[in-house]
């Protein structure tokens, strides 16, 4: 393997979402937006609801993930998410939908806190997929 | 022996049962395919999580979390039993139950039941133990959803202090002849075997936001991929089993066919030898 390429595993419990070598990644870890090059020192982290950036051959792509796990170890990256996808294959209209969903469940408010909090993770996750698909065009 | 109309009408009555084993049997195999690539597909997910987990768990018992200490007295326990909302499995379901039912009897503390599938209903249903509750018509597909809020449940009535252990009984598929019925600890975590192995690996790694972070995140996420496994196990094994006692029906329903069509040909020709002997007979009274 090149020493500037590293390997971008996205593992859910779906399947495997994305094996490739590329050049850079970038995540949103717990504690904000990571870059990782190649040679990079083992770590491990959570990721937050967000996108995954990537580029290879000087190109950029992006993937839409909701939270999850990240392992960095020789030259090898492991995210393991709940779920993810990439942008071009997201179901914009789904995702909009859901969005609607999640913000007038958030309007109502009436029930359990439980609920409002269910809510609001939906309505993440789904800006977050719009927003990933849109980053695409 | 019986007149041609009775063995005629066996036959079509059998020929009908025959369509219908046959046309179940291939709907199981078409089920099973499908279970077994999502078993397939979660498996890399299933393995990446325990190796992360047992990197994290490599070196000491210095991190507690409430999912792997295990609790010094065991007052309750839960039992979930993975079992099929329908029957014609073969022995797919009793076996479960069977060890389900053993577990239980040899089960000191006190025990409280989870039953998933209309069968582990039915059967526990008039037995003396207590049902926490029971979700019945799963499907034929286990999802991601089910499983998150099966595990989620699980891991609230743990934490609450409302049982001290979890236990789950399913089948283990292992072939499409062959399921296994097992009894695992899903809670507290079991320890791994592997776990000396990896010491020392973990002071390589960073962590961020920190390891018991980390760990308040991986281990919900390896319980709930458990229980997606095993609920695709159990019912991976149920369409297996279904599969392999419906073949067997259809082929039993073929001897049963061949032997009435014998039976039917050689009443439809002692019918027509006496035919004959009568014709022959009154044609030879009126010489």
């Amino acid at each position: 393997m090149a020493a500037d390429v590293i390997r971008l595993d996205i593992v859910t419990p779906a399947g495997i979402v994305f094996s490739d070598a590329v050049s850079t990644v970038q995540v949103p870890s717990a504690l904000g937006l990571m870059g990782i090059l190649a040679n990079h020192t083992p770590l491990m982290t959570t990721l937050e609801i967000g996108a995954i950036k990537y580029t290879k051959e000087d190109k950029e792509n992006y993937l839409a993930v909701s939270g999850g796990f990240l392992e960095v170890k020789d030259n090898v990256v492991i995210i393991l998410a709940t779920s993810a996808e990439k942008a071009e294959d997201i179901d914009i209209a789904r995702a909009i939908n859901a969005k609607e969903r999640a913000e007038e469940r958030l309007v109502r408010k009436d029930d359990a806190e439980l609920d409002v909090l269910r809510a609001e993770l939906a309505l993440k996750r789904s800006i977050n997929r719009i927003h990933v698909a849109e980053l695409k065009k | 022996m019986a007149s041609m109309r009775d063995i005629r009408r066996r036959i079509k009555s059998v020929k009908s049962t025959q369509q219908i084993t046959k046309a179940m049997k291939m709907v199981s195999a078409a089920k099973l395919r499908k279970v077994q690539a999502s078993l397939i597909a979660a498996r890399p997910y299933a393995k990446k999580v325990q190796e992360v987990m047992d990197h994290l768990l490599g070196s000491e018992a210095e991190y507690e979390n409430a999912l792997i200490t295990p609790r010094a007295e065991v007052k309750k326990v839960c039992y979930v039993v993975l079992a099929g909302d329908r029957g014609l499995c073969g022995g797919y379901n009793s076996q479960v139950l069977r060890l389900a039912e053993n577990e239980i009897k040899a089960e000191k503390a006190e025990c409280g039941l989870l039953l998933i599938g209309k069968k582990a209903r039915d059967f526990f249903r008039s037995k003396p133990y207590k049902i926490i509750g029971h979700h019945v018509n799963i499907g034929d597909n286990p999802t991601m959803v089910q499983s998150i809020a099966l595990s989620k449940y699980l891991i609230e009535k743990y934490l609450s202090g409302e049982v001290d252990e979890v236990h789950v009984i399913y089948s283990e598929f292992i072939s499409t002849m062959n399921q296994e019925p097992k009894s695992v600890r899903l809670l507290p975590i079991p320890a791994s075997e592997q776990v000396e192995q990896e010491k020392g690996l973990r002071d390589l790694y960073i962590f961020e936001p920190g390891e018991k972070a980390i760990l308040d995140v991986i281990l919900p996420q390896y319980v709930q991929s458990t229980v997606y496994r095993m609920m695709l196990e159990a019912k991976a094994g149920e369409h297996g089993a279904r599969m392999t006692s419906m073949s067997a029906a259809t082929d039993n329903a073929y001897e049963i066919i061949d032997k009435l069509t014998l039976s039917l040909n050689r009443a439809r020709q002692a019918a027509i030898t006496t035919e004959i002997s009568e014709i022959v007979g009154g044609a030879a009274a009126l010489e």
